[in-house]
């Protein structure tokens, strides 16, 4: 068996964001919490301080979370000044106790930026994503008009560099993590999925320049920390960053000269 | 009871083969101008229901889509790892939209609609070509071309994947394609908004109540027709690999309003799960099936052996699926494989610190292909398990444990995706149609966009046409006043029971010790009976015992929870009570009573080859069966074998 | 729709999320467009550093000739004033280059200064809790305050080498070594040289990385190749200028390395001052009128 043991329990103290409002100023609540298991996910031993919240009359901490499995990018808190806690590549939900020890107390803060708001205790707004996809991350392929799939073949190199950029979570955790609250990373990373295929390229300059200008209104801007790569559950890259500033340069030349040609 | 009604699938006549092409010949058609006239109201953002909106949205109507998490992206369509079907015989090995009918039908152990089956198939190859077209990033192999795997013990390579992510992949094509209807202002989005009724005016589905979640805000929107993709219900176990907000709510209040819920009891219980750990489990998680093609499965025969697995001689392991099935092995289907676990936990071989897994074992496959192919195979997944269970499967072998992953029952429909309530269309697993009483793998993915993309665009028309200049039912109708009362009446009384049990634990007690244990992976009618009553006394206990601390109407985590909780109450009787009422196993349905001498399902062709339709009556477990009688033209009935 | 609920908490929860930076009213023709977007605004940024970089690598180089004797490098000095040959006159090439050198250094601050201000409104509530960076190091971190350091550097710099205003006493126009030595040879002035040019080198250390990310200069074949260029520009900027205030301190460079003061006597300057071309172009009157204002 694993080196953890079973029965064995830490005791924590955990310090705890708490606000009942978006205006509300909120504030720290300090919370004992004895018999945490080191198998329980974070999140399970928030389930577990809730219920005792509930039990003496409390009312629970609110917070995001959906599949617990790391992929549906629903969760994600500021645990002791990192995002998503200690274990890299890693969302909330899959962080487990064991990565703490017995006494710790732990810090655990909603993101902020001015793009996310707080919605309540740990819960935040991140529809600023929404609006960046809006504006152009998608492929225009209305149902039906499709040719067949192997029509377009797509050197594997190019289809695995897409992949690698494709999986991004939505989280925040980039913006969270960045000292300028930034969305450099989830942007080019959804740009870099559609803009690396082929099937990306006539709408590529356009798109480019819509999701940048439409990230700009919510979001700081870059300074190449390097903090948003190492906070990413996924791991995503920060090169793709590289390729979006080079994309966008660009798109401000070619939508020019594509715009000229229409005429 | 009443007595028991029928129902007609209005499958169209013809050869299977003709029979789509031939029924969207036959269907009325809206002038496209006249489209941007009725109102669509899309309940969910999973992949049927986003693939549904943004068709929808393309053709022209005026769509409003709601959605109870924060962003379409989140729908648990995204968890799925493994692949998508479909018959492109681009491997040349003998696949075809037939084969794959075939294969659809027989693995739903003859309890699925043969014309809605083929349909399948057949419009699986266009969901391929629309999801390359928008992006998805499938894997290739090294001539550029699409990658394809053999998948669930399938004889044929037809699944298509994005490493272990395809379903996220696929839901964030729809979700694009969505978003980009949004922005052009067809479609509407409502987001963190939960639909809490269906409202039906003289029979037909005309509007919802939904209560927005931040704001607590009741609120009512009518339309021509209503679309659910809301999902399963596979949280009425409480553990399930499902998101821990997948509920049963939408679709089980469009049942109180008429809409007959379908095979209930055809539950999937997927064999490839990280065991439990313990009580403050919260949900558990599934990996890749795909692991059974390199891994063994195997207990020590001894079930008082301590030794840790490695130490374990290969006399003293009892490999029980290769044993028990020569032919297939460890790739034998997915209930055979779960049931067989159950067996070896239940008589006490079960390994791990509570006893409650089986060993999956890699280390003859990294003898034999090396480390490093295992690893390019199925690296992120032993990261996963890594991460949950602090073990290194490639030193240990991986404990695994059969859990609830998909309900093949959900709200009946015809074959132009209709519930019995005209005006009202379920997709995706939200529906029954499809797989019978067991789903293939890499099959989900399939009918969720199927249904989305290329059923509901061209079926919706055909009601739709019908209803050329009328205008919606108006929001101040006294059916849409009495609906929001209701939903009103039900929150006021959740919030001012003020007892002693937070929601999480009725709700722990009510799947994890009734139903799972009745319910779950094998029933018998002594269990089932025991079950439906003590589920009545547990919700009886619900409305007068559960504490919600919490009285704003702001975002209100535990509201929400007792809400969805209590709906589950009650789909938790259905099931059971369809789970009595099938006298027979099949698929996701074993009935210890019906097996053979080996201990396989038996199926009862003769009494029970019917979907169960149940129709509600006004009172939890009172509802009336509707019958739907199944016809196998084309795929001979037979008793499914691996051995 | 018909909605009838009263909130209870009074601050409603929907549509928090709203723009926090307008879109510029007008865009502007390309490529001044670039310009009005934060993206646009670090490829200024980038290209400017590159600029200055130059300038800072070419500026060191030069003044190594101040280890080849008080001839050599004045003759150097000389040598920048009169770049361009006879095609132009005397100093108009090196305008030139100094109002390249200026704007660069404005569009740098401007670009600096403007982002600044929309990564702080980006980020209206800090977080409450301390943070804790994993990646962001000293260098990223301080370029702000490193890059102050060294514009009032430059400034100082210019005062006391270009202007003569900090020991105008001593300082003699056209004696290039003569001003280095007599100012670097005082100890608060060489630490103040020591501690910009550590302040210079922390900067570069980020910047010269960081340009390529801005830039959208990345490929894997030399992504692993940017930061051990940005360290070594960095490491090569920092011995090379550390070296002149140390050495001089050290008395490597020192007045001693004269074989005669240098001074202008009678309007003349000396054979050691100032090599043989230059003394040829030298305009004695100029020098004086120069001297005459001090």
């Amino acid at each position: 068996m694993s080196g953890s043991g079973h029965g064995q329990t830490m005791r924590i103290t955990l310090k705890v964001w708490r606000q009942d409002n978006p205006s509300d100023k909120g504030g720290f609540q300090v919370v004992d919490v004895p018999g945490v298991s080191p198998e329980m996910s974070f999140l399970e031993m928030l389930d577990v301080v809730n219920g005792r919240l509930t039990e003496s009359g409390d009312r629970p901490i609110v917070f995001d979370h959906d599949c617990r499995e790391g992929i549906c990018g629903s969760c994600g808190v500021i645990i002791n000044g990192v995002a998503h806690g200690p274990e890299r590549g890693t969302a909330t939900c899959q962080l487990h106790m064991r990565k703490f020890s017995d006494g710790d107390t732990i810090a655990v803060e909603p993101w902020r930026a001015a793009a996310f708001p707080v919605i309540r205790d740990l819960a935040v707004d991140r529809s600023a994503f929404d609006r960046i996809v809006e504006a152009g991350g998608y492929i225009s392929a209305p149902t039906g008009s499709a040719i067949d799939a192997n029509m377009i073949p797509i050197p594997k190199p190019v289809a695995d560099a897409s992949m690698d950029a494709a999986q991004c979570i939505g989280c925040g955790a980039c913006v969270a993590a960045c000292p300028n609250s930034a969305a450099q990373l989830f942007t080019s990373a959804k740009l870099a999925h559609l803009n690396l295929m082929p099937q990306g390229q006539p709408e590529r300059w356009a798109r480019t320049e819509a999701m940048v200008e439409t990230m700009e209104q919510f979001f700081g801007s870059c300074t190449n920390h390097g903090e948003c790569q190492d906070a990413c559950p996924k791991e995503i890259s920060v090169d793709f960053i590289a390729m979006m500033n080079r994309d966008y340069v660009k798109s401000k030349r070619k939508n020019r000269q594509l715009l000229s040609q229409s005429i | 009871m009443t007595t028991t009604g029928y129902l007609d699938g209005k499958v169209p006549t013809g050869p299977i083969d003709e029979k789509w092409t031939s029924h969207k010949f036959n269907l009325k058609l809206v002038n496209p101008a006249n489209k941007r006239k009725y109102d669509i109201i899309v309940v969910g953002t999973g992949l049927a229901g986003a693939s549904a909106a943004a068709s929808l949205g393309e053709l022209g109507y005026n769509v409003k889509v709601f959605t109870f998490h924060d962003s379409p992206r989140r729908a648990h369509s995204i968890a799925a790892q493994g692949g998508i079907n479909a018959a492109k015989n681009y491997k040349n090995d003998g696949d075809s939209v037939y084969r794959l009918f075939y294969d659809t039908v027989k693995g739903g152990d003859f309890r699925a609609r043969e014309g809605n089956v083929y349909r399948l198939a057949e419009v699986s190859v266009d969901i391929i070509d629309q999801c390359a077209a928008q992006g998805v990033p499938f894997a290739r192999e090294y001539s550029g071309l699409l990658d394809n795997r053999s998948f669930g013990g399938a004889q044929v390579s037809r699944t298509f994947y994005a490493r272990g992510q395809t379903g996220q992949q696929l839901l964030l094509g729809a979700y694009q394609a969505l978003a980009r209807q949004v922005h052009a202002g067809s479609c509407t989005l409502y987001n963190r908004t939960e639909m809490l009724d269906l409202v039906v005016k003289d029979g037909k589905a005309c509007g919802i109540v939904v209560r927005d979640l931040l704001t607590g805000e009741i609120s009512r929107h009518s339309a021509h027709a209503v679309v659910l993709a809301t999902g399963g219900y596979g949280n009425v176990f409480y553990l399930s690999t499902n998101a821990k907000g997948s509920n049963t709510t939408a679709t089980w209040r469009a049942h109180k309003k008429g809409a007959f819920f379908a095979n209930p009891c055809y539950t999937q219980i997927h064999p490839t799960c990280i065991p439990a750990s313990d009580d403050f489990q919260s949900k558990l998680t599934l990996m890749s099936e795909s692991l059974r093609n390199d891994g063994r499965i195997w207990v020590p025969k001894n079930p008082n052996d301590t030794r840790p697995a490695h130490q374990i001689p290969d006399e003293d392991r009892d490999y029980y699926l290769e044993r028990r099935y020569p032919a297939f092995g460890n790739l034998v289907p997915r209930d055979v494989a779960s049931r067989n676990s159950k067996t070896q936990v239940d008589e006490g071989r079960g390994v791990g610190p509570i006893k409650n897994g089986v060993y999956l074992d890699f280390g003859d496959s990294i003898d034999r292909l090396g480390r490093d192919v295992i690893e390019e195979r199925y690296g992120n997944l032993f990261q996963m398990y890594e991460r949950i269970t602090d073990e290194d499967p490639y030193k240990m072998p991986m404990r695994i444990y059969p859990a609830v992953h998909y309900t093949m029952g959900g709200l009946w429909v015809d074959y132009n995706l209709m519930s019995n309530l005209p005006g009202l269309y379920v997709l995706g697993e939200a529906n029954f149609s499809d797989h019978g009483a067991n789903r293939l793998g890499a099959s989900a993915l399939m009918q969720g966009l199927a249904d989305g993309y290329f059923v509901l665009p061209y079926t919706i028309g055909d009601y739709l046409a019908g209803m050329l200049g009328e205008k919606p039912v108006s929001t101040d109708d006294p059916v849409f006043a009495e609906s929001e009362n209701e939903v009103r009446d039900q929150i006021r009384r959740l919030l001012s029971v003020n007892g002693t049990r937070p929601v999480d634990s009725l709700y722990r007690e009510l799947g994890v010790d009734i139903v799972w244990e009745h319910c779950g992976m094998a029933r018998n009618q002594a269990g089932l009976t025991q079950a439906i009553s003590d589920i009545r006394s547990l919700r009886d206990e619900f409305w007068t015992n559960v504490k919600i601390t919490d009285q704003s109407e702001s975002l209100n985590t535990s509201l929400e929870k007792a809400l969805r909780v209590a709906d589950f109450f009650e789909m938790a009787e259905l099931m059971c009570k369809d789970a009595l009422d099938r006298e027979e196993s099949c698929g996701g349905h074993f009935r210890e009573e019906y097996q053979t001498e080996d201990g396989e399902a038996l199926r009862n062709d003769d009494r029970f080859a019917y979907a169960a339709a149940w129709e509600w009556t006004g009172e939890s477990g009172q509802q009336r069966l509707n019958k739907e009688e199944l016809t196998f033209e084309y795929v001979k009935l037979a008793q499914r074998s691996y051995k | 729709m018909a909605t009838t609920t009263v909130r209870s908490s009074g601050v409603s929860a929907r549509g928090l999320v709203k723009p926090a930076f307008r879109r510029p009213q007008k865009r502007l023709p390309y490529p001044f467009g670039l310009y009005q977007s934060a993206v646009g605004k670090k490829w200024v940024m980038g290209v400017t550093g590159l600029m200055l970089m130059g300038f800072v690598l070419v500026h060191m180089i030069g003044n190594l000739h101040m280890y080849e004797g008080p001839a050599k490098f004045n003759e150097y000095a000389e040598a920048l004033r009169t770049l361009g040959g006879h095609f132009i006159p005397r100093e108009w090439a090196l305008w030139g280059l100094r109002a390249g050198l200026l704007g660069a250094v404005a569009l740098h601050i401007h670009s600096a200064v403007t982002l600044t201000r929309i990564n702080r409104a980006a980020r209206p509530t800090r977080y409450q809790a301390s943070r804790r960076y994993r990646v962001a190091n000293t260098s990223s971190r301080s370029m702000r305050l490193t890059g102050l350091v060294v514009i009032l550097y430059v400034l100082f710099h210019l005062a006391d080498l270009t202007w003569g205003r900090i020991f105008p006493d001593t300082y003699i126009y056209g004696d290039v070594y003569n001003n280095v030595v007599q100012s670097l040879s005082n100890v608060p002035v060489a630490i103040i040289y020591i501690v910009a040019n550590v302040a210079l080198a922390v900067h570069l250390r980020h910047g010269a990385w960081s340009l390529f990310q801005s830039l959208g200069w990345n490929n894997p074949k030399f992504n692993a190749a940017r930061r051990t260029f940005a360290n070594g520009f960095a490491a090569i900027i920092l011995i090379g200028n550390l070296s002149f205030p140390i050495m001089t301190l050290a008395g490597v460079v020192s007045q001693d390395e004269r074989t005669a003061p240098c001074h202008l006597l009678d309007g003349e300057p000396t054979d050691i001052c100032l090599g043989d071309e230059a003394k040829a172009q030298f305009d004695p009157t100029a020098v004086a009128k120069e001297g005459a204002k001090k």
